[in-house]
């Protein structure tokens, strides 16, 4: 007992307690996890269009077509293939390279720090994009081919049969990987603790750092990420099943 | 772009690769072998064995490596006298087995999973006709069972040795010098971080390369009922 309100003393929101900063630091892993999932949802269908040229196209397949589906797939190869903290590493001191490079076009010679929420959010979303490429990619393939034939088959041009048909019946085949998808970003934004953004993992380092009790919060920090994930579990869920209103199912 | 310093960091980072490698196989084989544990469990263990499989899956899968090696590495360091007096405290204090810890009981999560998906999906009719030729406990297990789950289990596992050999990664975090690690402090000391990832994420899609071919290997070794019959001779 006595344990347990020491514990609480630590990561409660009292006087000591790191409570609030945590609860802070969980909202800036959404938030990181939010756009870089976003973005990553745009890139992502982009390398799916590269991918899918062949099907969209008017005409019959031709080598542009093969160019960009090879530069689309040697994308998610190589994104996919690749640890992340890698691709973290990257963009945060290639970054700050670059930025250096331009600012001394602009006459300054010091060092210029990449954003940490800017590295993260890109960092997420090209790695994540490659996970969601493949995912929309999937869920093209399991659209019937008659509906595609009845879009065509009634007159629409391609862009209405992109917005009424195929990405109504895309998005709601790509739900559940998109909900998996959504988890490993959650789980990777930890990495983005190593670029010194202030989200779950870093603040709980902060706090184990000046208290010396780095195992009651590494805990807390697994507790938060398992109420994190479990809450968007139900919500991916929920959508699922609002997505398949209407369909009815074998199984 | 240089390709002297290209060269000159892929000989630095290929010290790096037996670590790599080390770290992955340990890993993957405890992984799995607890997996099998695991999964056995869940299968046979009636519901408490189900609830304690779920609720350990659930806290592997939900929260990030990073995390759960950092609970490992630093967190158990502030119970040392306890460690100490149980002995394992050397364990404890290497950076790498508190890695290799962390990773297998991340991946045995996952493992488990997969295998638990291939063993229920071994249909009832195979069961029944092994049944009705007269087998029954161990060697139904062995001879049928077994053989047919992990055929259906493959591709899943197979994706599963690949995220373990990227997240070998993480443990550079924790102060081990593998691939990454090194990738890390060059380019902290280059700057010339596009160079040094360019050579970092080409040993790893090599390695990759190599693993994913080995597995087409199996999977083709495994599926022989598949594929073309040969034209028989009469």
């Amino acid at each position: 007992m006595e344990l347990m309100e020491r514990y609480l003393a630590l990561v409660g929101f009292g006087e000591t307690g790191w409570g609030a900063l945590l609860l802070s630091a969980a909202a800036m892993t959404l938030g990181v996890s939010i756009c870089g999932f976003l973005t990553g949802t745009v890139l992502g269908s982009v390398i799916t269009f590269m991918q899918l040229s062949r099907f969209m196209a008017l005409h019959g397949a031709s080598w542009r077509f093969m160019a960009l589906r090879w530069l689309a797939d040697g994308y998610t190869t190589v994104l996919r293939g690749v640890p992340d903290l890698l691709v973290i590493y990257l963009f945060y001191f290639g970054g700050s390279a670059f930025l250096g490079y331009l600012g001394g076009f602009l006459g300054y010679h010091g060092f210029i720090g990449m954003p940490a929420f800017l590295t993260g959010t890109l960092a997420l979303s090209v790695v994540s994009a490659a996970y969601q490429s493949e995912v929309f990619r999937g869920a093209f393939k399991s659209v019937a081919s008659g509906e595609l034939e009845a879009a065509s088959a009634i007159g629409m041009r391609p862009w209405p049969k992109f917005r009424r048909i195929i990405a109504p019946l895309v998005l709601r085949y790509a739900i559940p990987g998109l909900g998996n998808t959504w988890q490993l970003v959650l789980k990777e934004s930890a990495l983005i603790s190593v670029t010194g953004l202030v989200e779950l993992l870093r603040q709980s380092q902060i706090a184990a750092g000046s208290t010396r009790r780095p195992f009651e919060f590494y805990l807390t920090a697994v507790i938060l990420y398992l109420i994190i994930t479990w809450a968007s579990s139900i919500v991916f869920r929920r959508l699922e099943t609002r997505t398949l209103r209407g369909t009815r199912r074998a199984l | 772009m240089d390709f002297t310093f290209m060269g000159e960091t892929f000989l630095t980072l290929l010290q790096g690769l037996p670590l790599t490698l080390e770290l992955a196989t340990t890993s993957i084989l405890a992984g799995g072998i607890l997996a099998v544990i695991i999964a056995l469990i869940a299968v046979i263990g009636g519901p408490i064995g189900r609830g304690f499989t779920q609720g350990y899956v659930f806290v592997f899968r939900g929260s990030p490596l990073l995390v759960q090696m950092f609970l490992i590495y630093y967190g158990l360091g502030q119970f040392r006298p306890l460690l100490q007096e149980l002995g394992i405290w050397i364990i404890f204090r290497e950076p790498y087995w508190c890695a290799v810890i962390s990773l297998t009981l991340n991946t045995a999560a996952y493992t488990s999973e997969i295998f638990r998906g291939g063993l229920q999906a071994v249909s009832i009719q195979q069961v029944e006709a092994a049944r009705a030729c007269g087998m029954s406990g161990p060697l139904l297990f062995r001879r049928i069972v077994l053989p047919i789950a992990i055929r259906q289990a493959l591709p899943a596992y197979g994706n599963e040795i690949i995220l373990m050999l990227k997240a070998t990664a993480l443990a550079s975090v924790i102060t081990i010098m593998e691939i990454t690690g090194l990738a890390g402090k060059l380019i902290a000391d280059s700057f010339r971080g596009f160079e040094v990832f360019i050579v970092a994420g080409a040993i790893y899609l090599a390695i990759t390369f190599v693993v994913t071919r080995l597995l087409m290997i199996i999977e083709f070794w495994l599926s022989p009922h598949l594929r073309m019959r040969p034209p028989s001779l009469t």
